[in-house]
């Protein structure tokens, strides 16, 4: 087991970044697009040049190459050798190790049943489809036993559901092994659902390092909450506990049926880009449907447009690409419908 | 069974155009459609003077030099281009080195050193064999560091992290991905170096096919010149499918 601390680390992405990472912690780092999350993942690897220093267990690694800090890398593409079969990559790092034959097969045999790849080990990486393709580079990375797992967006390029089902096997997988892991993302739910601790960063600065939930309902400043895209926390007034696991609560005016795992909660979080939004009525049988009106537009980027609408007499705060926005094709004042996902709406009990 | 057709429709197709091209070729000469030559032969009698000089040894020897020289520069041209294209790609302190001086010389045609080198090394066997060495290695060396360059810096990343040595990431990872691109320098260039020696032998080598062909239309014998080039055409197509095989064996399965 390893806990990680970076002192003072700066380079052509980051600035002055101090962070301490707990031994089999997993530690989230969410920002957007460019704000120095995979740089701080590099330094922490060895693979971007950086001034201040990287400690594993209180040794100083800024000596030491990449190969030999020890660490399984999951890139975003997966980075999978397209020369290679699913076996040989996944046996890739102990061969280069100079491992006993009968070890390597042993070791590869282990992770291909652990992660149900039986199937496609003959097989090159160009004919898997992204789910697999993933799989087999989490068995790579894990092969040589790697004391910290640094983790670049592994999900981004799977579709949602599969991203699901495997977003929980590695949760799985990273607390039965115990392994220190740094995951980056840009999406909250998934910072949310994973996280120990989550590292907000904003270009190349740390802004806050909290629990999930800290980060959710405590945020430190104002940069923050505009990063998870400003989420509407409504105070409970009333609960009320529902069969298959849901309750009703009631935030002043508006009532919302919210998943309940049992545990007390006085607030919740609706993030902001989950809502859905439609110009007519919202005929399907999901709960949390309202009308409203809008009452506020801001132009966050190119590609972002954040709204304020008013249901049941409640302000909700919705962020929405632009695309979507200009085909929505409504002004200030005017009604519209909106449908609140189980999933948008976040309760303080992790 | 519509798929079965459409699966031969383009082999039937490429067969008949060449029938098609004989047979214009024959009927034409035969009836006198050929404008102004009369001492063009119809296809047929072409094959008979293959079939005939394929006994000969005048055919046969200048085959063999021909064949050796490209063998032997073509050999030594791709293997130093390849060998130094790995180091251009891989190394930038050697790319930045050599770049300017490969890129003054790549656009220099093979056949346009033939002057400069008559006047160095002399008309003797050394002669062709360097124009073929000149004609693969530029090209080569382009292709392979361009192979190089394109294997994406996560693939080395990746390899790095895994404990992987310089060397072996070159074996293992770098190399294999870069192949494809090899094998179109390959492909091209072995066509090339067929082309290159028969012109340097027409024009300054006494011996080998180009040369046979010059000492045939010295004497009007256009039946042996369309034996040569109809041999030049096989061996270009030989080589490059040669090549085309062994990127298939080497790359078919995963690229």
């Amino acid at each position: 087991m390893v806990n990680i601390e970076l002192k003072n680390i700066s380079n052509y992405n980051c600035k002055n970044i101090n962070l301490s990472i707990e031994d089999g912690e997993m530690m989230v780092l969410i920002g957007q697009t460019g704000a120095g999350k995979t740089t701080i993942l590099n330094v922490i690897s060895g693979l971007a040049p950086y001034e201040g220093s990287v400690y594993f267990n209180g040794t100083c690694m800024d000596n030491i190459s990449p190969a030999k800090r020890d660490v399984g890398y999951l890139f975003q593409s997966f980075a999978l050798f397209p020369n290679l079969t699913v076996r040989e990559n996944i046996s890739f790092g102990l061969e280069v190790k100079d491992f006993d034959k009968n070890q390597i097969n042993k070791r590869v045999n282990e992770l291909i049943s652990l992660l149900g790849i039986e199937h496609i080990t003959h097989r090159y990486p160009k004919g898997l489809s992204g789910g697999e393709k993933q799989r087999v580079a989490f068995a790579r990375t894990l092969a040589t036993n790697p004391k910290i797992l640094l983790l670049d967006e592994p999900f981004s390029n799977l579709d949602p559901r599969t991203a699901n089902i495997l977003r929980n096997e590695m949760r799985n997988l990273q607390k039965e092994l115990n392994i220190t892991t740094i995951f980056v993302t840009h999406n909250q739910k998934e910072a949310f659902e994973l996280a120990d601790r989550v590292a907000v960063i904003k270009n190349g600065i740390i802004e806050q390092v909290s629990k999930p939930m800290d980060i959710l309902f405590n945020p430190q400043t104002q940069s923050v909450h505009h990063l998870l895209g400003s989420p509407t926390i409504l105070k409970c007034d009333k609960i009320k506990e529902l069969d298959f696991g849901l309750a009703k609560v009631t935030c002043g005016s508006l009532s919302l049926i919210v998943i309940n795992d049992g545990k007390p909660f006085d607030k919740v979080a609706i993030l902001s880009h989950e809502i859905r939004l439609s110009k007519y009525p919202i005929d399907s049988v999901i709960p949390n449907k309202f009308k409203a009106k809008l009452i506020d537009i801001t132009i966050v980027n190119k590609s972002i447009v954040q709204i304020v609408v008013e249901a049941e007499e409640t302000k909700l705060t919705i962020e929405l690409s632009k695309t979507n926005w200009n085909q929505l094709g409504i002004g200030i004042s005017e009604n519209i419908h909106i449908a609140i996902p189980f999933g948008s709406i976040i309760t303080p009990t992790k | 069974m519509n798929s079965e057709q459409n699966s031969y429709a383009p082999k039937i197709r490429s067969i008949f155009s060449v029938l098609l091209f004989i047979a214009i070729w024959e009927f034409s000469v035969r009836f006198g459609w050929m404008p102004g030559n009369i001492f063009f032969p119809p296809f047929s009698e072409v094959l008979t003077e293959i079939w005939e000089m394929l006994f000969d040894d005048l055919l046969i020897d200048s085959y063999k030099s021909s064949l050796t020289r490209v063998m032997i520069g073509f050999l030594l041209g791709s293997t130093s281009g390849i060998v130094l294209g790995v180091l251009m790609g891989w190394n930038q302190k050697v790319y930045d080195w050599l770049k300017p001086i490969i890129s003054i010389l790549y656009p220099i045609p093979a056949l346009g050193w033939l002057p400069l080198l008559m006047l160095l090394i002399g008309i003797n066997e050394v002669l062709p064999v360097v124009i073929i060495f000149i004609c693969s290695f530029f090209p080569i060396v382009y292709n392979t560091v361009k192979g190089i360059k394109e294997v994406k810096p996560e693939f080395i990343n990746a390899a790095r992290l895994l404990g992987a040595s310089d060397f072996v990431i070159l074996r293992k990872v770098v190399i294999p991905q870069a192949l494809p691109y090899i094998f179109i320098g390959l492909k091209l260039e072995s066509g090339a170096a067929w082309r290159t020696v028969v012109a340097a032998e027409m024009i300054a080598i006494p011996t080998g096919i180009g040369a046979l062909m010059m000492r045939a239309e010295n004497l009007m014998r256009i039946d042996i010149i369309l034996v040569c080039l109809i041999v030049l055409s096989v061996m270009c197509l030989i080589f490059e499918n040669f090549f085309s095989y062994l990127e298939y064996k080497m790359t078919g399965e995963w690229n």
